[in-house]
Formats: C-alpha cells, structure tokens, sequence
C-alpha cells in the first residue's frame, strides 16, 4: 500500500506596510486619512503613557510595571477592529488595548501602584481585568465566546497572550474547546520573542506560533505586529468570521517587546544589544510615522503638536491618579463574597479597632 | 564561614549538592542565563551548563509532571517554580502523583524530586505573587514541607530537602531573601528535616512560627522579655511533617502558646497546631491558645498589605492576653 499524505497546511504571513513606510496597495484596507492619524495619536498615546509609566516607577510612585514600547501597533490595530459589543481578555502587556477600549489610564496607574480599585471595570464595559499568572485567562475567553454563541449575541471574543503562554496548558485546552465547538473567538497572541529571560526558541520547536492553530482544526495567521495596517486587517476579518459563527482564529502577531520585561527585570542579562537595535529599526511609531510622512506631509510640527496633547492627556490621568485618597483597608473584606461571611465581619471589626487604637495612638 | 544571605546560602546549597550528585538536574523558568528572578540560581548555568542547569517552557504542571518522570528514572530534579502563585498549576501532579507515586507502586516508584518557591508578602509584589498557602501542601499527605527562617537554616534544609527520597516543597520567604545576612557553614551542612527548633528558652509561654514571621517573632519575644515575660520561641522549619514534640514539651512547660503566621487564619496550619495541643497537651494549658495570623482574605495589593499581615504589636498583644488570661 502506498503511503500518502494526509494533510497539508501552510501559514501566511500578513504585511501592508513595510518597515520603510511603504504600503502593499493590493492589501490595503481602506483606511482614511483620519482613521490612519488615530492609528497613529493612539500609538503615540500609548507610548507616552508608558514612558511615563516607567517614570513614576522609577521615582518610587509606581510598583513593578510591565512595560509594552514596541508592541503598540499590535495593540492598536485589533483595538480598532474591535467593537464596543465584543468582549475582551487582556494579560497583563496590553494597557495599550485596555485604554482604548476606554478603561481610564488613572486606574491602570492605581493597578500597578499597589491598589485594587485600580482593577474595578467601568460599569459600560465587559472587558475582563488583566490576568497575572500567564495563560490561565485563555479558558475564560473561550467560555464567555461560548455563551455569547449560546445566547446567539452577535458578539465576539479577543483573548490576548504572550509567546510564553502558548506553552501552558490552559492555552492548548482553551483552542481545543474554541474549535471542537466553533466559537466565536479571535487568539491574539503577541510573540514579542521573549518570556522574561526564555526566547521563543524556548517556548516551542515549531516554526511559528500561528500554526498551533491547525492541530485544533482552525485556521492560523501570522502578521508583522509592527504594522498597524496589517493587524487591524488580520483581526477584523478574524472578528467578523466568528460573528458570522465560522469559528475561531488564532492571530500570532510577530513583534518585539523593546523594554526590559517590568521594571524589576534587566533584559540586558539574557539579551543582545544588537538584537535590540535590529528592532528598533522596526518601531512601529517610526514606520507609521514615515507613512505620514510620505502620504500626508506630517512635518515635525505635526510631531511636536500631537506629542505635546498626549503628554497633556497623560500628565492629566497622572494628576488623577495622585489625587485618588487612599483606600480605606477594611474594604479586603467587603468583596470577597456577595455578603461578607461571620468570619469576615469579625475580622473586619478587628481590623477596624486596631486602626482606631492606631490612631488614638498617634 | 561567610556571611551570607538566604539567597546565596541557597545557591551555596545547590552548587554544593550539583558537584556532589552529577544526576542532579535543576529546571524552572528563567532560571539559567538570567539566574531565576530573585538570582537564586545565579552563575550555576556556568559552572555546570545548560544540560544540568536548564531554562524550560513557561508551563508549571509540565515542570513538575517532568520532574516526577524524571525522579522515578534515577534523576534528582530540583524544580523553581517562580512564585507560590503559579505552584497551583501544577497541584494536579503534586497531589496526584508526586505524593502518592511511592503508595501507587507499593514502593517500587520513588519520587525525589525538591520544588523550590518565592512565598510569602512583604515584599511589595504584584497580584498572585504574595501568597502563603503552606496548608495545602501540608494537608497533602505524601509531600514534606520546609521553610527556612535564615540563611544558615536555608542551606543546612535544602542539603536535607535535596537527599529525601520523598518530594518536598521547600518554600522561601521572599521577604528575607536578602534581608538577613548571618554566617553560613560552608561545605557539609545539613539539617535533618522533621525537627523543630527552640530559639529562647522560657517559662511563662511558647510563640510557635516560622518563615519570615520568626523575625517579628523573635522582636516581640524580645519586648515581652522588657516586661519580665519570658517565651519560648519555636521555629517550626519543617511543616511537614510537623515536629509535635518539641512543640508539646514546650507547651507542657509553659502552659500556654500562641501561633503565628501570616497565611489566613481559616485552616491554616496554626488551626492544626492549636488542635494538637488540645488533644495531647490540654490539662498543661493554661489559657486558651492563640493565633496571630493573616485574615481569611486574599493577600492585598502593596498599598495594603501591611494591614493584612501580622507585626510585632499584634504578637505582643496576643502573647499578653494569653499571659494574663
Ligand atoms: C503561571 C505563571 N508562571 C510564571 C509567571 C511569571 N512570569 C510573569 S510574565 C512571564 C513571562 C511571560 O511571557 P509571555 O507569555 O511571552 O508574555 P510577555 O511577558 O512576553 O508579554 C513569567 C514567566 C506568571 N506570571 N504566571
């Protein structure tokens, strides 16, 4: 008997704008001029925040914090194609989509300062908080797609990862779920090529991360995650298979984490120079920037103005931020359960003494 | 003898057993070219490379799971697992196979293998990396528990945690990782796992802890001391199996103890220490036994923490009701 082959399967990779500037007509999605501007205050938005972000920790304001410089065009491009309906499941690198989406930048600065208010969702929107422990919020997308599927909500899901997560467990039994059942649900997973010190070569013997997809029967793209032109394309075509209830897709976007992992991390340890400044030719600012450039004559000027606004923008969500009084302790106790157990009330009352006595005390 | 810190004692511990045992294996996250994220295993990937010293997948209950095959084939593997938070991944090898691999196989499956983790708060970490859930592991029979409270203390166990033929869960208390510096022996230097140690002598009561929280422990030992009030204080060291002994001999000289730990006070293991000394020791007491512990809540973020977790005052307060009772 003759042996034959089985299957077959092959990845694309997606790129609209090249690392010079320059855009792939055949691919383009008609963008306008002012959508392409917002692409680009958005990036510039989320940079800025960053820096500043890094700023604070350095001056004690801010605990650890993980930095996102360089993956803001992948964060940019599927916040746009997102809409409001569709839920999201962030891991902890994507304040970048979190803002966009509309969470206020004052609360992620109080997350990572060490206050949980900073975590509380605004009431109008249903994204889910950042998730810590890597991996494990991939089921919980797959479970809210399935019952947006369920309740026949014409609502997709985005769950978003890092390369490191595609080595847990969660990650392979959440894509298994999301294609046995063909649900509405789009994988973003952000390969910036490093889990804190473990390069990708780490994580997997594969040749690329999108083609995990195919052992779970569904379909898998690989896209430049430094061009915001060729993500926005990959996940709005991605969201609206699933809204047409034609299952899952996984999205690797293949990009760079620039900064070190947080701010209690020293990449230059486990990481080469060279391989830093090689991608930093590829910023995602600075090829969008060119783009400007050449298409709509963006002049330093233009540069300037919109860095100032953002600085504006970011120094206001600073001053927010600091001007938050601080959290009254006793509230650990009042959000654990729907109503608060004996033990915990008991416990509450202890607390509640002991900083009266503190008090008295000073 | 050097000065040293928890840190390079336990580095110290592992360099020491690695030359000794070439089957000895080191995997976890981060842990090689960057020396693990607290630099535990710093300069080892040097020493012994990178078959010995290995950088694996980001996937705790494959970590583990692996180590257990591996120990049963004749390796020593000693795993990180990076924060006490991400050791509930791999709960499902720990307690179904790693513990029971020895009764599973009517002995002919062992399971050596050693899982070090960062514990505990104070340290000002985020979410998920503060935890101090030591009861699970003790609930589970089958595992051995080990916390060291000092540098000297975090060699001499992890020499003995890396010999038992049993798995061990050694946990590290982050908040003293660089915080205490004392001198370590260097070379051969083990500390047989199950026994409790006595740090002060006393009549008047027993202060039962262990980890981070001996350090308060031992201060409010001290201010008790001030008033004429003297304590015994135990460093319990193995959790389990727990050294009841030393514990009830104290107590039956005392006649009272008070328990202190910073995981939640709901069955944590203060719960089974004070039903221990009701059960072997109750006509020595002579007042009811207390705990000084966390709340029944999840560790809060930095902002908060430091109302969450027990200080000196409170030891202080407890041990003086328990006094006065
Ligand atoms: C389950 C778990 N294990 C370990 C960690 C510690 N840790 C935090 S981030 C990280 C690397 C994550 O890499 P990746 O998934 O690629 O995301 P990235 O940080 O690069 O965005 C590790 C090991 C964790 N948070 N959760």
């Amino acid at each position: 008997m003759p042996k034959k082959v089985v299957q077959q399967f092959k990845i694309e990779f997606l790129q609209i704008l090249d690392e010079a500037g320059q855009v792939d007509r055949a691919l383009w999605p008609g963008l306008d001029e002012k959508e392409i501007k917002g692409f680009y205050e958005s990036m510039v938005l989320i940079r800025t925040f960053d820096e500043k972000a890094l700023n604070l920790q350095r001056e004690g304001r801010l605990g650890t914090y993980a930095s996102v410089q360089g993956q803001e065009a992948a964060q940019v491009g599927s916040a746009a194609a997102l809409r409001p309906s569709d839920w999201i499941f962030p891991a902890f690198r994507e304040p970048g989509v979190s803002i966009l989406r509309g969470l206020p930048m004052r609360m992620i600065y109080q997350y990572w300062s060490g206050d949980e208010r900073g975590s509380a969702i605004p009431e109008d929107q249903h994204d889910f908080p950042i998730a810590i422990p890597v991996g494990t919020h991939i089921p919980h997308a797959v479970g809210a797609a399935w019952a947006a599927q369920f309740k026949g909500d014409p609502v997709a899901v985005a769950a978003f990862f890092g390369d490191g997560a595609t080595s847990k467990g969660d990650f392979h039994e959440g894509l298994n779920f999301a294609g046995v059942f063909r649900l509405p649900i789009v994988f973003i997973c952000q390969n910036n090529h490093w889990a804190i010190s473990v390069p990708l070569s780490r994580q997997t013997a594969a040749a690329t991360l999108a083609q995990k997809a195919i052992a779970y029967g569904f379909e898998g793209i690989q896209v430049d995650g430094n061009d915001v032109f060729a993500v926005y394309t990959a996940v709005k075509n991605a969201l609206e298979k699933a809204r047409r209830g034609e299952g899952p897709t996984l999205i690797e976007c293949y990009t760079y984490r620039l900064s070190d992992h947080t701010t209690a991390d020293d990449a230059s340890r486990y990481r080469k120079v060279e391989e830093v400044a090689t991608w930093r030719k590829k910023d995602p600012l600075v090829r969008l920037r060119a783009f400007l450039e050449r298409e709509y004559r963006w002049s330093e000027a233009d540069e300037q103005a919109l860095r100032r606004q953002m600085q504006e923008r970011v120094a206001a969500a600073v001053h927010e931020f600091e001007a938050v009084p601080p959290q009254d302790p006793q509230t650990m106790f009042d959000l654990l359960y729907a109503t608060p157990t004996p033990d915990l009330i008991r416990q509450k009352e202890i607390l509640r003494k002991r900083l009266q006595q503190k008090k008295e005390k000073e | 003898m050097s000065k040293l810190n928890v840190v390079q004692a336990i580095n110290q511990a592992l360099r020491h057993e690695m030359e000794r045992n070439p089957d000895l294996i080191l995997m976890g996250e981060d842990i090689g070219r960057d020396g693990g994220v607290f630099r535990v295993t710093e300069g080892l990937i040097d020493q012994f490379g990178e078959r010995r010293v290995v950088d694996t997948p980001l996937s705790e209950s494959g970590i583990v799971g692996i180590a257990i095959g591996m120990a049963a084939y004749g390796l020593t593997p000693v795993v990180e697992i990076q924060f006490m938070g991400f050791l509930y991944a791999a709960m499902e090898q720990l307690i179904s196979h790693a513990a029971r691999l020895r009764t599973r196989t009517r002995g002919r499956y062992t399971c050596p293998i050693v899982v070090r983790t960062p514990y505990g708060g104070g340290i000002h970490a985020p979410e998920h990396h503060s935890e101090s859930t030591e009861a699970f592991f003790v609930h589970t029979p089958g595992l051995k528990v080990v916390v060291p409270s000092t540098p000297a203390e975090a060699k001499g166990l992890m020499l003995s945690a890396i010999r038992d033929p049993d798995p061990v869960i050694f946990l590290e208390p982050a908040k003293i990782y660089r915080a205490i510096k004392e001198e370590v022996p260097e070379g051969e230097y083990a500390i047989p796992l199950g026994e409790a140690r006595l740090l002060t002598e006393g009549k008047d009561l027993t202060l039962i802890t262990w980890g981070a929280m001996l350090h308060p422990t031992l201060k409010a030992a001290d201010r008790m001391a001030e008033k004429g009030v003297e304590a015994e204080v135990i460093d319990l060291r193995t959790l389990s199996p727990l050294d009841s002994a030393t514990i009830i001999r104290s107590v039956e000289k005392t006649g009272r103890a008070v328990i202190i730990h910073e995981a939640p006070k709901t069955c944590g293991l203060g719960a089974e220490i004070a039903a221990r000394l009701c059960e072997e020791a109750l006509l020595s007491l002579e007042a009811p036994v207390a705990r000084v512990t966390g709340f029944d809540t999840p560790i809060p973020l930095p902002k908060n923490e430091k109302y969450y977790l027990p200080d000196v005052d409170q030891i202080v307060e407890a041990a003086e009701q328990v006094v006065g009772f």
